[in-house]
C-alpha cells in the first residue's frame, strides 16, 4: 500500500521515477490524486474479502462491516496524528472528544432527547463540538510543558466517561444512550435509511468523509499553520522567537484534532445506534495513538495505514491466530496448555510491546514521513551541534 | 485544602519561620478532621450514629489511602527530578506490586489473619515487603535501562511513548498471566481496635501510617545525608556538571529508578493487606492519582510528593463522606488541572518554577 500512496507526499518534488509525467500530475492535483487512491483502495478492499485466506474468515457483508468500523479509528488516527504527529503534542485523552462527538449524536438525534434532527449537518456540529471542547480544554494547559500536557489530557480522558457515567440524570448512566437514528440518503441511490443490515451505505460515506478529511489535512500541511506546528515541534523557543504565537498554534492543532475525533464520534454513534460511557476510556485512546506511531508519526497515508492495519489485526489476526492454534489441538507442555490460552486477550499486551519496540528501533514509524526519517537518522553530530539540549536539562 | 496549606507569610505574622509550616499543616488537619465530622452520619441517616467517632475514623482512613499515594507520588517525583520524566509506568508497578504481595503471602500458606503469634507476623510482613521492594526495585531498573535509556536524547515524546507502551505492558502481562478479574489478597495482619488516649485506631492503620512515615523519613536522610543521595540530587540539578564531579550517572538514574519503584512496591504491599483485594488494572487509576500528588506538592520535591499524597487522600476520602464518593477522580483531575493552571510549582515548588 505505501508503494502507491509515497508519490503523492510533498507536493510536486517527489520525482523520483516521473513514469509518463503521472507522478508530477499527481502531485500537482493533490486532492484528485487522493479521490484517486481512496477509490482504488475502497474497490480493492471488498475484493480482497472475497479472496480465498480471507474469504473463510467471514462474508464480504462482515468484512465490509469491519471496513467501515476500521473507518472510524482512520478517522481516530487521522486526527490524533494532527496534534501528536504535526504538532508534537502528547494527547492521552483523544477518546474524550470522540466521546463527546457520538453524545453530540446521541443528543441530537435519539428518543432520549426526543429529537431527530438529520446527521449529516451532525457531522459538522459534533466536529464544532469537539473542537470547542479542545479549546477549553486546550486554553488553560497549553501553556505549560509537552509532558504535563500529556498527563492533563489523560486526566481528561478519564474524567469525560465518568462525567457520562456518573450524570445519569442527563446521559442514562451505565446504559447509555439507545435508538440513535439511522442516517438517511433521503430517498437517493434507493436507500432511505440505513438500516443496521446493509453495510455499504456505512462503507461509502466513511469513505467520503476519510476522504475528505485527508484533503483537507494535506492542505492544512503545507499551509503556513502546517509549517508552524514542523517549526513548533523541532524548537518551541525558535519558533517562538520567529514570530509564531506558539499557544493559538497550539491550540489549533489540537482543535482540529478533537473536530476529526468529533467527526468520528458523530458517524459511530450513528452507526452502533447506541453510546455507553465504557466504549470510550482509555484503550480507546491508546489504540489510537498506537496507530499513529505504528503508521509513522506526521504521515498522513502511514496512520490511516497503520490504522486499517491495527484494526484488522486485532479484530480479525488474533481471532484467526486463535482459532488455527486451537485447531491445531497442540499437546500440553507442563502447566501450560496452549489451548486454554486465549490469544484475544493479548490485544493490549502486543500493542504495548509494539509502542516499546517501535520506539526503541524504529522511531520514525512503519511508513515514514520523509521529514520525520531525516530527522531521525541522518547525521546525529551535526545534530548535537546546532540543536539545543534535547533532553531539555539545561536551563 | 489546599489554600489553607499554603498560609500566610510568616514576617506578617511575626513568628519564627520554622514554626509556620507545622502549624499550618496541624491547622490544615484540624480542618479536616472538622469536615470529616461535619460530613458524617449525613448520608446514612442512622439515629444513632457518633459523628465524632466516625469523623475519626474517616480521619485515619484519609491518613492511609494518603500514604499509599504519597509512597507511590515519591517514585514519580525522583524520576522526574531526575530524568525529567512522567514514568507513565509508575502507577503499574504499583499494581505488580501488590501482585507480588499476593504471590508471596499465598506462596507461604497464609489466608487470613496471623494472631496470636506477634514474631511470626512480624516476620511474615517484613518478608513481605522485602519481597515486593526488591523485585519492583529490580524491574524498575529493568524498566530503566532498555526502555529509557536508550532514548536518554531522543525526542521528548520518544520515551512519554514507551512510557505508556511499558504501562500497558505490564497490565496486560498480569492480565494474562495471573487473572482478569479481582484477586483476594490474604490480610495477615490482624484487626484489634487500639486505643490511644481518646483515638482508637485499627492495628493495620497505625501500621500502615507509621510505615509510610518511616520510609518517608529513610528516603529524606538517605537524599540528605549519604553520599549516594547526594549523587542523585546533584545529578537532579546539573547532570552534566555532575558527570564532570565524578558522579556515575547511569547508575545513579538507575538507583533513582530502584528506590522510586521499591517504594511504590511497598506501597503495593499497603494496598494488599488494606484493602485485601488487588485487580490487574489498579495501576492506572493510582498511578494518576500519585502523579497529581507530586503535581499538587511541586514535582522533583519528594516532601511536597508526600505531602501532596495525603492531600489527595482526604480529597477522596472527603468526597465520599459527603456523599459524592463516584465523583472522587472527578476531583481529584479537577484539583491537577486547577494546580497545572494557577499554580504549577506545586505547593512546595519554588526552586522548580523555571521547568514549569
Amino acid at each position: 500500500m505505501s508503494a502507491t500512496v509515497t508519490p503523492v507526499k510533498g507536493g510536486g518534488a517527489s520525482g523520483a521515477k516521473n513514469v509518463f509525467g503521472v507522478r508530477s500530475y499527481l502531485g500537482k492535483h493533490q486532492s484528485l490524486s487522493i479521490l484517486v487512491i481512496v477509490c482504488i483502495i475502497a474497490i480493492l478492499l471488498p475484493l480482497l474479502a472475497v479472496i480465498p485466506p480471507f474469504s473463510g474468515f467471514g462474508t464480504q457483508k462482515d468484512w465490509v462491516a469491519g471496513f467501515a468500523q476500521a473507518g472510524v479509528f482512520v478517522l481516530l488516527a487521522l486526527g490524533l496524528n494532527v496534534v501528536v504527529g504535526f504538532a508534537g503534542l502528547l494527547d492521552l485523552g483523544y477518546a474524550a472528544f470522540f466521546a463527546i462527538g457520538a453524545y453530540t449524536m446521541a443528543y441530537a438525534a435519539s428518543g432520549f432527547t426526543g429529537l431527530d434532527l438529520p446527521f449529516w449537518p451532525l457531522l459538522l456540529v459534533g466536529a464544532i463540538v469537539a473542537a470547542v471542547f479542545g479549546v477549553l480544554l486546550g486554553a488553560p494547559t497549553l501553556r505549560l510543558r509537552g509532558d504535563y500536557l500529556a498527563i492533563v489530557t489523560l486526566g481528561f480522558g478519564e474524567i469525560v466517561p465518568v462525567v457520562f457515567l456518573n450524570a445519569d440524570k442527563y446521559t442514562n448512566g451505565t446504559n447509555g444512550i439507545t435508538g440513535i437514528s439511522q442516517p438517511s440518503f433521503y430517498g437517493l441511490f434507493g436507500i432511505n435509511g440505513f438500516g443496521f443490515t446493509n453495510p455499504w451505505p456505512y462503507y461509502l460515506t466513511i469513505l467520503v468523509l476519510i476522504t475528505i478529511v485527508v484533503m483537507l489535512l494535506y492542505r492544512l500541511q503545507d499551509s503556513r499553520l502546517g509549517r508552524a506546528w514542523v517549526a513548533l515541534r523541532e524548537d518551541e523557543l525558535a519558533a517562538a522567537s520567529m514570530g509564531i504565537n506558539t499557544v493559538t498554534t497550539k491550540l489549533l492543532a489540537f482543535a482540529i484534532g478533537a473536530s476529526t475525533a468529533g467527526l468520528a464520534g458523530v458517524y459511530y454513534a450513528a452507526k452502533l445506534g447506541s453510546v455507553t460511557p465504557d466504549q470510550f476510556k482509555f484503550d480507546v485512546s491508546f489504540t489510537a495513538l498506537a496507530m499513529v506511531v505504528l503508521g509513522g508519526m506526521g504521515n498522513i497515508w502511514g496512520v490511516a495505514a497503520g490504522a486499517l492495519i491495527i484494526y484488522e489485526l486485532q479484530s480479525q489476526g488474533l481471532k484467526q491466530l486463535d482459532a488455527f492454534i486451537k485447531a491445531l489441538h497442540l499437546p500440553a507442555i507442563g502447566p501450560i496448555d496452549i489451548n486454554q490460552i486465549n490469544f484475544l486477550n493479548f490485544q493490549y499486551l502486543l500493542y504495548g510491546l509494539a509502542l516499546v519496540l517501535m520506539m526503541l528501533l524504529r522511531p520514525e514509524g512503519l511508513f515514514p514521513s520523509r521529514r520525520r526519517k531525516r530527522e531521525l537518522h541522518e547525521e546525529p553530530a551535526v545534530d548535537e551541534l546546532t540543536s539545543p539540549d534535547p533532553t531539555g536539562e539545561r536551563e | 485544602m489546599t489554600t489553607a496549606v499554603q498560609g500566610t507569610p510568616a514576617s506578617r505574622v511575626g513568628l519564627d519561620r520554622r514554626l509556620v509550616a507545622p502549624l499550618v499543616l496541624i491547622g490544615a488537619l484540624v480542618v479536616a478532621y472538622l469536615l470529616m465530622v461535619a460530613g458524617s452520619c449525613t448520608t446514612t441517616g442512622v439515629g444513632n450514629c457518633d459523628k465524632w467517632a466516625q469523623g475519626q475514623d474517616q480521619f485515619i482512613n484519609a491518613l492511609t489511602i494518603g500514604g499509599i499515594y504519597a509512597l507511590i507520588a515519591l517514585g514519580y517525583t525522583m524520576v522526574y527530578g531526575i530524568i525529567e520524566l512522567i514514568n507513565f509506568a509508575h502507577g503499574e508497578v504499583f499494581m505488580v506490586g501488590s501482585f507480588v504481595a499476593w504471590f508471596t503471602l499465598t506462596t507461604l500458606g497464609f489466608s487470613g489473619p496471623i494472631s496470636g503469634n506477634l514474631p511470626l507476623l512480624v516476620v511474615v510482613v517484613a518478608f513481605t515487603f522485602i519481597v515486593s521492594m526488591a523485585v519492583m526495585g529490580v524491574v524498575g531498573v529493568i524498566i530503566e535501562r532498555f526502555a529509557y535509556r536508550p532514548l536518554r536524547n531522543a525526542p521528548r515524546l520518544a520515551p512519554l511513548i514507551t512510557a505508556i507502551g511499558v504501562s500497558f505492558i505490564l497490565q496486560n502481562l498480569v492480565f494474562v498471566i495471573i487473572s482478569n478479574s479481582i484477586v483476594t489478597v490474604p490480610q495477615v495482619i490482624p484487626n484489634p481496635v487500639l486505643s490511644i488516649g481518646p483515638i482508637s485506631i485499627r492495628a493495620i492503620n497505625l501500621f500502615v501510617i507509621l510505615l509510610t512515615l518511616g520510609l518517608m523519613v529513610a528516603l529524606h536522610l538517605f537524599l540528605g545525608k549519604t553520599t549516594l543521595g547526594r549523587a542523585m540530587r546533584s545529578t537532579a540539578i546539573d547532570r552534566d556538571a555532575a558527570q564532570i564531579m565524578g558522579v556515575n550517572i547511569n547508575s545513579t538514574i538507575a538507583l533513582t529508578f530502584f528506590i522510586g519503584s521499591a517504594l511504590a512496591g511497598a506501597a503495593g504491599v499497603v494496598q494488599g493487606l488494606y484493602f485485601g483485594v488487588t485487580v490487574f488494572n489498579i495501576g492506572f487509576q493510582a498511578g494518576l492519582k500519585a502523579f497529581t500528588a507530586a503535581v499538587l506538592g511541586g514535582i522533583g520535591n519528594t516532601t511536597g510528593a508526600a505531602l501532596g499524597g495525603f492531600v489527595i487522600g482526604f480529597i477522596e476520602v472527603l468526597s465520599s463522606v459527603y456523599g459524592v464518593g463516584r465523583w472522587a477522580e472527578a476531583a481529584v483531575f479537577g484539583t491537577l488541572v486547577l494546580v497545572l493552571v494557577f499554580r504549577p510549582t506545586g505547593i512546595l515548588g519554588q526552586q522548580l518554577a523555571d521547568r514549569a
